[in-house]
């Protein structure tokens, strides 16, 4: 009846799950009994859950991201904790079973539903205020994506308190994650959550291009585009094309888990070296799929804080552009000791290197930018300068182990470690907290606290220097990744360093959520009220319209004439907004339980999946494609905002406008 | 642009007429394919060609007859992301016999 799921599952031997569970539950009772209190269940079902609007959806990707950072730093903390612990016969706290579920949890949490989840949300937030759209191209789809990477989120957490998660790191190598060697349910939680949430991001991807394909404003052509819009249209291609492929070899591996068959088994005629040759040309891709739109950011921030146009825009296009396909030919480079000969391994070693070249002409872009330029050190500019030292020291490592003889003494050594936490953390998570605090008025209406967000920055980045500086340094000392505990006397120094590095980055999260607390506490002190829409002198079309933007984005859609559009009208006294009028009735999607009900059935299907509980998978499975014909067979998807109104909200704006101008 | 999220734009989406031929195309290409298996008429090497062409046609019949692949102008987004698609499963493809064979001459690993 209830497959492999027996009371056994839960783990309610280990105190840290147990005290993890009363944790989570209290606070996930006030949060819901909060909300009943206020009486808005309605609302936030009406407005957020069910909502097909970009900027919606943008928040509750942020929001998703921002939890998944807190489990995903706990881990993370728990680790350094064991290692600065288990050290010459002390085991630490951490058994073995436990310390490789808690680093596998961290790298799939910490890619897949904090940088994704991220990532969704910018693209959601600023694409189509940027290209003068008034929502994406499918906006039912999007909010199908959301709950697609949502639940596949739920789903990893519900493996702390039933059952397992996946003992074989975030990539879940084969044959350890062949049921001959990982028999428990930990990789089928994994399978399953990489193949619920891969739904959801290649639906972004197709949703993404399609919208900057066909959606953007009469007059912007492709060399007027945004930066940031390049690089999410980058992005969104290497999503297409990469993800299918990731799904291929999970599925393929979930065949030989669930069917027995024999693909990358030792036996059976099959070979585990083929699941990483096809899963790292998904990841390779995967790692520029998070960073080009990084990049994306700065582009836009620099320019904005120096007061200058972008330098060398078309460079920077050519650059994102040849970063995309490069990042197709490269990735045996997470492999070189795996036994391919001289002329596999010199082939994409040099193909790696080759990638630097176009990263370097983009570093010297955003440099060339501030230089001779009005520079404001804004908290924004912090994360963009920390970003810049940061990713060059980050870049010049893996540059090292491009090179297929440094790989053999580097490859899965703590050095490795250091490098992609150095890009990933100096590079992606620096470039999108640094668009969170740059579009966070144009969102919400106010700015973020500048002080808190500076805090934020030192703590980060000096404590990314003391947390993974000593990791190369391990690196060099022979040390591996994934240990549980380790006897070598001069280890033990280093690893207590990392360990306060780590938990002053645990001080710049709690400088994050105060900056957050504060921002919202002085949300009506007029300093911080963003009035004009435009708290930054901005450059591109988001900024033309008010913060936070009305549903329809753009009463009437704007006429693009040159690069930096909104700028170029600023300059030349042009209204983007034509304010006045005349306005017609504007044309907007419903919001639809839809995304929401699909979601909950993949849910229980994925878990249903994972326990063997067949009967309850059916039901799930059925739920999804019901609802799928259900809401296809749905005409009532739209409606009209009428012309009286868009009249009222964007004269409402101009008398804003004004009594600000007049001040 | 208003009516964006509704109403399609521009391209063919076929008739019945074109889904017929297409499917009786593609089901006769597939019998065929089994019909050259099941009845060991030719030589394996010669099997193994006869159903990669019969492939290849089918494919190219699934992309004119159901996908509407044309060379119209209108076609022109189409055809380059399918262009694309196929480049870059290109790469793997060649990377990955590249690899996988290199790999085993080196391992002996068969």
């Amino acid at each position: 009846m209830l497959g492999r799921l027996s009371f056994s599952a839960i783990p309610v031997d280990v105190p840290i799950l147990v005290g993890t569970f009363l944790g989570a539950a209290i606070a996930g009772l006030a949060v819901l009994g909060l909300i009943t209190y206020y009486g808005k269940w309605g609302y936030l079902w009406k407005e957020w859950l069910t909502s097909v609007d970009h900027k919606r959806l943008a928040v509750m990707y942020i929001v998703l991201a921002l939890v998944a950072l807190f489990r995903g730093f706990a881990d993370a903390i728990m680790m350094r904790t064991q290692l600065a612990l288990a050290y010459a016969g002390n085991p630490g706290y951490l058994p073995p079973h436990h310390y490789d579920q808690i680093f596998s949890a961290h790298g799939t949490i910490m890619i897949f539903f904090l940088a994704m989840a991220f990532m969704t949300g910018l693209f959601n937030f600023v694409v189509p205020l940027q290209i003068g759209a008034r929502d994406v191209a499918f906006p039912f789809l999007n909010n199908l994506s959301f709950w697609m990477t949502a639940i596949a989120f739920v789903l990893v957490n519900v493996s702390l308190f039933i059952g397992e998660f996946s003992q074989c790191g975030w990539l879940a190598y084969p044959p350890l994650s062949e049921s001959q060697f990982s028999p428990g349910v930990g990789v089928d939680y994994y399978i399953w959550a990489i193949q619920l949430s891969g739904v959801g991001t290649l639906l972004t991807g197709v949703n993404f291009f399609v919208t900057i394909v066909k959606m953007r404003a009469p007059g912007m052509t492709w060399m007027k585009m945004p930066v940031f819009t390049w690089t999410a249209f980058c992005s969104s291609i290497l999503i297409m094309v990469s993800f299918p492929v990731l799904t291929v070899a999970v599925a393929l591996l979930g065949l030989d888990r669930y069917f027995g068959m024999h693909f990358f088994t030792n036996d059976g005629g099959g070979n585990q070296m083929l699941y990483l040759s096809l899963i790292w040309s998904w990841g390779h891709p995967e790692v520029y799929i998070l960073v080009i739109p990084a990049f994306g950011v700065f582009s836009e921030v620099v320019p904005a804080f120096s007061g200058k146009p972008l330098f060398g825009y078309g460079t920077m296009v050519y650059a994102t552009c040849s970063i995309m396909v490069l990042s197709f030919v490269v990735w045996v480079h997470h492999f070189f000791t795996m036994g391919a000969g001289p002329d596999v391994n010199a082939f994409f070693g040099i193909a790696t290197m080759i990638i630097s070249i176009p990263t370097g002409v983009k570093l010297f872009n955003w440099m060339f930018t501030m230089y001779k330029g009005r520079v404001q050190f804004h908290a924004c500019m912090y994360w963009a300068v920390g970003f810049m030292v940061t990713f060059t020291i980050g870049g010049m490592t893996g540059v090292m182990m491009a090179i297929p003889g440094a790989d053999f003494v580097l490859h899965n050594s703590l050095f490795l470690i250091a490098h992609f936490h150095n890009v990933i953390i100096g590079g992606v998570y620096f470039g999108y907290i640094c668009g969170m605090n740059f579009w966070f008025p144009k969102v919400m209406g106010f700015k973020m606290n500048e002080a808190w967000g500076i805090r934020a920055f030192w703590f980060w980045f000096v404590g990314f220097y003391f947390a993974f500086v000593p990791l190369y340094v391990l690196g060099f000392d022979g040390m591996t990744r994934r240990m549980n505990h380790y006897d070598n006397p001069e280890w033990h120094i280093w690893l207590l360093i990392a360990e306060v590095g780590a938990v002053l980055i645990l001080f710049g999260i709690v400088c994050q959520l105060t900056q957050l607390y504060v921002t919202i506490r002085d949300r009506n002190l007029p300093a911080n009220r963003d009035v004009t829409g435009d708290p930054w002198n901005g450059r591109a079309l988001e900024w033309s319209t008010s913060s936070p933007p009305p549903p329809y984005n753009f009463a009437i859609v704007p006429h693009v004439h040159e690069l930096d559009a909104f700028m170029h009208d600023k300059e030349n006294g042009i209204d983007t907004r034509c304010a006045g009028g005349p306005y017609a009735p504007i044309h907007m999607p419903k919001n639809t339980a839809a995304g929401f009900l699909i979601g909950a059935f993949s849910f229980i299907f994925g878990f249903a999946a994972v326990w063997y509980i067949w009967w309850l998978a059916a039901i799930g499975l059925i739920g999804v494609i019901g609802t799928v014909i259900a809401r296809s067979a749905n005409k009532d998807i739209d409606y009209y905002i009428p012309a009286d109104e868009v009249a009222r909200i964007e004269n409402e704006h101009s008398r804003k406008l004004m009594a600000q101008a007049a001040e | 642009m208003s009516d964006l999220h509704t109403s399609p734009s521009g391209e063919s989406h076929g008739s019945v007429s074109s889904y017929i031929i297409g499917f009786v195309l593609a089901v006769i290409l597939t019998a065929v394919a089994f019909g050259v298996v099941v009845s060991h008429s030719l030589s394996p090497s010669g099997t193994l060609t006869a159903i990669a062409v019969l492939a290849f046609v089918q494919v190219l019949v699934h992309l004119h007859y159901f996908l509407h692949m044309g060379n119209g102008s209108e076609q022109r987004w189409n055809n380059m992301c399918f262009f694309f698609t196929v480049g870059f499963v290109v790469i793997l493809l060649i990377g990955t016999m590249f690899i996988m064979n290199n790999t085993a001459l080196h391992m002996m690993s068969r």
